[in-house]
């Protein structure tokens, strides 16, 4: 159950941005925008070996006392960043991977519409829905 | 402005038109273009126009509201039945004729009395519901020629509904040329969108759905159905079409008798239609339309980007980027509902879902088509796709089920790479002939001229200029370690290697150059070497080593018994520079002994293609008979004098900036090399004094260096000129103090050679004494 999701494209700029408790959202942002640097460092560490021997799911990225980020990024360059509530214990890394891998098919959706320009804010409902379901329920 | 009342018939009429001129979809005001194209229509005077649109308050208003459309609708139709306009006509009139409007295509007008409002070949225009929420209303208006005039009318389509609430679907298809006898009063829609494109695209032969589908008139019983608007049918053939009324009277009546129909059905007619619209994509109808071409094909709806996504989302079912008959036709008819102005589902009807193939079933049978729909789903379907009702039409050609098959993995097989497609962005590509990074330089353009040169003499030699360009590290080792050689017969590559500090490729360069001469001893080749690239900036380093070269050639000269220095050079530099190498083989005292044959080197080829005669052996033996403590000078005047002589060209001016520079390089080259005897400061008097000799071609008196640096000064300002004069005596002057510097540090690099020599013999002694220790 996250807090926030977000999907950066490979130019870093937010595709995608959506945080579960909105008067916090530019927190989130902050958030997002500063584990980028975490995701750049953990992909640019396997040096020889290209995308084939890369891990997509890159893991925790780094925790604060509120909330842990985790990241994922694919073949393109395209990050995932899940933030999920710190107190929220009993989620579990496999959880975490299955909600990337939800988040990377529905992407792939998305991309497979051939009205969608790569580049743009992702605006797809279904797209939506999913992210929705994986967010926390807003009390 | 006074209330209206309308009657019902009115008020239909009215609400259709509206929703007709409404083509932003406000529902509360219609746009002033598609208006004022109706009321054009009306074929009233265009003044009569002006004076309804004040009328009815939209001057006023400045757009279109609902009111003030029905109000400007009713006065045209008075102006229309010939009635004076006033507003008070409005109510007063009784059993006003509905107003007409026509285009251009008048045939069908004809037909029509003016009681019948609608007009095929009318712009579209249409009545319009209340729009039943979420109900797929649609209509279907073949509305081809009435579109003609207006192509871009993109209004939705819907007829007003009234009697059932739940308007079940019920398709109605109008013919443009409304059939002469079924004059209804309920409006019958007419085309909403038209997309000309599809009359384009479309190639001329009519389906039999067509046929249906031309225009014909409402049937009797339109009151209570839902008119689909059909957009795009062309209808080439003009004909009347009872059958096709009774068809779709009878369709609609089993609609509507079949209660609360799904609204998102597609109705035969219909799915022919898209079927032939598929067809123009894509031939095969078990193939797929990509997503580029389904992309086009849909933009011509113009409808916005985000619907066109959003039904992009919901009719490709299995998520692969290209469309099968099945979602096409889902895909169409979202837009056709869209463009009627019903909501988009949020997810896919289920009439609209794509059927499964059945995998069990021999696909070639055709018997099994009402069962087996085109579905998209590969072989690894969704366990969530759930088989649906079959359609009403069998599908033909279904016995190309092994090519399906075929497509199917290819695109579950596309599907599946779509998120590792960037994997191999960076292939190892064997064929890139990138075996090994060869340093090579690309940029300076004299660069490649000597590579281009070196290629024409390496062609005379054993090395080829590859290898040879391909290790350049190699040879900057045999730079470092033969710079002599190299300086022997560095031609116009004197610029390049006369220090280590120049360019690494710069060095290699001349490096193979200087190899290669050795190798050949052709001099020709190093002057055809020198000649072929632009001669480098005269560089300080140059100019010192040949400075440096000429205190060697002094101090040889001076000392030809000396075991350390002499034995360098003996010979004149004007020997061509092949022979110096073998001169100079002797081993001697490191470094000295290098630079000096170095320096030597560097001069002598630079100066061999200026001057190939100077007489520097005159100046030697000049000086040969100086005194000692003078001889560094004096050598260093000759070197200058050298060095004045191959850049003669130079005004004094420019040779004595030559000579601060030698001095200053001449420093940097001594710390570098580490044992450069003569400073090159010192040549800056002898410089002046061999300028003096340059001019007069005479050899000064050598006995008194200072002497001679005196009878020098005069002789630049009296070669120069009064003017500078001043500057020349500045110049001197702190070239003065610079030789009284340099003489110290001779004097200091003296004393340490000294005391190296000491040091050595010391060393023998120890060596000598080492036994007695032991003993």
């Amino acid at each position: 159950m996250a807090v926030c999701i977000a999907v950066i494209a490979k130019e870093n700029y937010p595709l995608f941005i959506r945080s579960v408790p909105v008067q916090n959202e530019l927190k989130f942002h902050y958030t997002v925008h500063t584990s980028l640097d975490v995701v750049e460092e953990k992909i640019s560490a396997v040096g020889k070996a290209m995308a084939d021997q890369r891990e997509l799911y890159l893991g925790l990225l780094y925790p604060t006392e509120d909330y842990k980020v985790y990241g994922y990024v694919t073949n393109s360059k395209v990050k995932f960043v899940i933030v999920v509530d710190s107190s929220n214990t009993s989620l579990r890394d496999n959880e975490i991977r299955s909600m990337f891998r939800k988040l990377h098919n529905s992407f792939t959706d998305v991309m497979c519409n051939p009205f969608y320009n790569p580049g743009d804010t992702i605006q797809s409902k279904a797209f939506d829905s999913i992210v929705s379901a994986m967010m926390v329920q807003a009390s | 402005m006074e209330s209206l009342t309308l009657t019902d018939v009115e008020q239909k009429y009215y609400s259709d038109l509206f929703v007709y001129c409404d083509t932003d979809n406000t529902k509360k005001v219609a746009s002033n273009g598609k208006v004022l194209d109706l009321f054009r229509a009306a074929q009233l005077p265009s003044e009569v126009v002006l004076q309804i649109t004040e009328l009815c308050g939209a001057t006023r208003l400045g757009h279109f509201g609902r009111s003030q459309f029905y109000i400007a609708l009713k006065l045209i139709a008075v102006a229309q039945s010939g009635l004076p306009l006033r507003v008070e006509s409005l109510n007063s009139v009784k059993d006003l004729p509905l107003p007409r409007f026509v285009v251009a295509k008048n045939e069908q007008e004809a037909r029509h009395t003016a009681m019948y409002p609608d007009l095929e070949n009318q712009g579209p225009y249409q009545g319009v519901i209340p729009r039943p929420p979420g109900r797929g209303q649609v209509k279907k208006v073949s509305a081809h020629e009435v579109i003609q005039p207006c192509p871009d009318t993109t209004s939705p389509v819907v007829s007003p509904h009234q009697s059932p609430p739940t308007s079940p679907h019920a398709w109605r298809k109008h013919k443009r040329q409304a059939s002469g006898g079924n004059v209804e009063r309920p409006p019958v829609v007419v085309a909403g969108a038209v997309w000309t494109p599809f009359r384009e695209v479309q190639s001329g032969p009519v389906v039999v759905g067509d046929g249906m589908w031309s225009a014909h008139s409402p049937p009797p019983v339109q009151e209570s159905w839902v008119i689909l608007s059909q957009l795009f049918q062309r209808i080439v053939s003009i004909c009347y079409f009872p059958l096709n009324v009774s068809l779709c009277s009878n369709e609609i009546q089993r609609q509507s008798s079949s209660g609360y129909d799904d609204p998102w059905k597609i109705t035969d007619e219909q799915r022919q239609y898209y079927i032939n619209q598929f067809k123009t994509i894509q031939p095969d109808l078990n193939g797929f339309i990509p997503g580029s071409a389904a992309k086009e094909f849909f933009t011509k709806s113009k409808l916005p980007i985000l619907e066109l996504s959003h039904i992009w989302e919901l009719s490709d079912f299995d998520k692969d980027g290209a469309l099968t008959l099945d979602e096409f036709c889902a895909a169409f008819h979202l837009v056709v509902a869209r463009k009627n102005g019903y909501d988009l589902p949020e997810k896919l009807p289920e009439s609209l879902m794509p059927k499964l193939i059945d995998l069990d079933d021999s696909a070639e049978v055709p018997d099994q088509a009402p069962d087996v729909g085109y579905s998209g789903s590969p072989v690894e379907v969704t366990p969530n796709k759930s088989p649906m009702p079959s359609l009403n039409q069998t599908w033909p050609d279904l016995n190309q089920g092994n090519e399906q098959w075929e497509t199917f993995s290819e695109r579950s097989s596309s599907s599946q790479t779509l998120t590792q497609f960037d994997s191999n962005i960076a292939p190892a590509d064997p064929d890139t002939a990138i075996v090994h990074p060869v340093p090579i330089r690309m940029t300076p353009s004299k660069i490649h001229m000597q590579e281009m040169e070196l290629k024409r003499t390496g062609s005379d030699h054993t090395h080829p200029t590859s290898p040879l360009m391909a290790k350049p590290p190699e040879l900057s080792e045999e730079t470092k370690l033969a710079t002599s050689m190299k300086f022997v017969t560095a031609n116009s590559g004197d610029g390049y290697s006369s220090s280590d500090s120049y360019t690494s490729d710069q060095d290699p360069i001349t490096s193979v150059v200087t190899r290669q001469r050795s190798n050949s001893g052709t001099s020709p080749e190093g002057l055809k070497v020198a000649a072929a690239p632009p001669p480098p900036p005269p560089r300080p380093n140059a100019s010192h080593s040949r400075s440096s070269s000429l205190d060697m050639n002094r101090n040889f000269a001076a000392h030809p018994t000396g075991p350390q220095q002499s034995g360098v050079v003996a010979c004149p530099p004007a020997i061509p520079p092949r022979p110096l190498p073998t001169q100079t083989s002797g081993p001697h005292s490191g470094h000295r002994s290098d630079e000096g044959l170095a320096a030597h080197s560097t001069t002598s080829p630079q100066q061999i293609p200026e001057q190939p005669n100077f007489a520097d052996f005159s100046q030697f033996q000049a000086f040969a008979a100086s005194d000692q403590p003078s001889d560094d000078g004096e050598k260093l005047c000759v070197l200058c004098s050298q060095v004045e002589k191959s850049t003669e060209g130079a005004g004094p001016l420019r040779t004595v900036k030559i000579d601060n520079q030698e001095e200053r390089a001449a420093a940097t080259v001594n710390s570098a090399k580490g044992s450069i005897m003569a400073p090159p400061p010192k040549p800056v008097r002898r410089r002046l004094k061999s300028e003096d000799e340059l001019q007069d071609e005479a050899l000064p008196p050598k006995s008194n260096v200072i002497a001679t640096v005196l009878a020098t000064l005069p002789s630049i300002p009296r070669s120069v000129g009064k003017d500078k004069k001043a500057i020349q005596a500045s110049i001197r002057r702190n070239k003065e103090t610079n030789t009284v510097l340099a003489r110290l540090n001779s004097e200091l690099q003296q004393q340490l050679k000294d005391l190296l020599e000491e040091r050595i013999s010391l060393e023998v002694q120890l060596e000598q004494l080492r036994p007695f220790s032991h003993l």
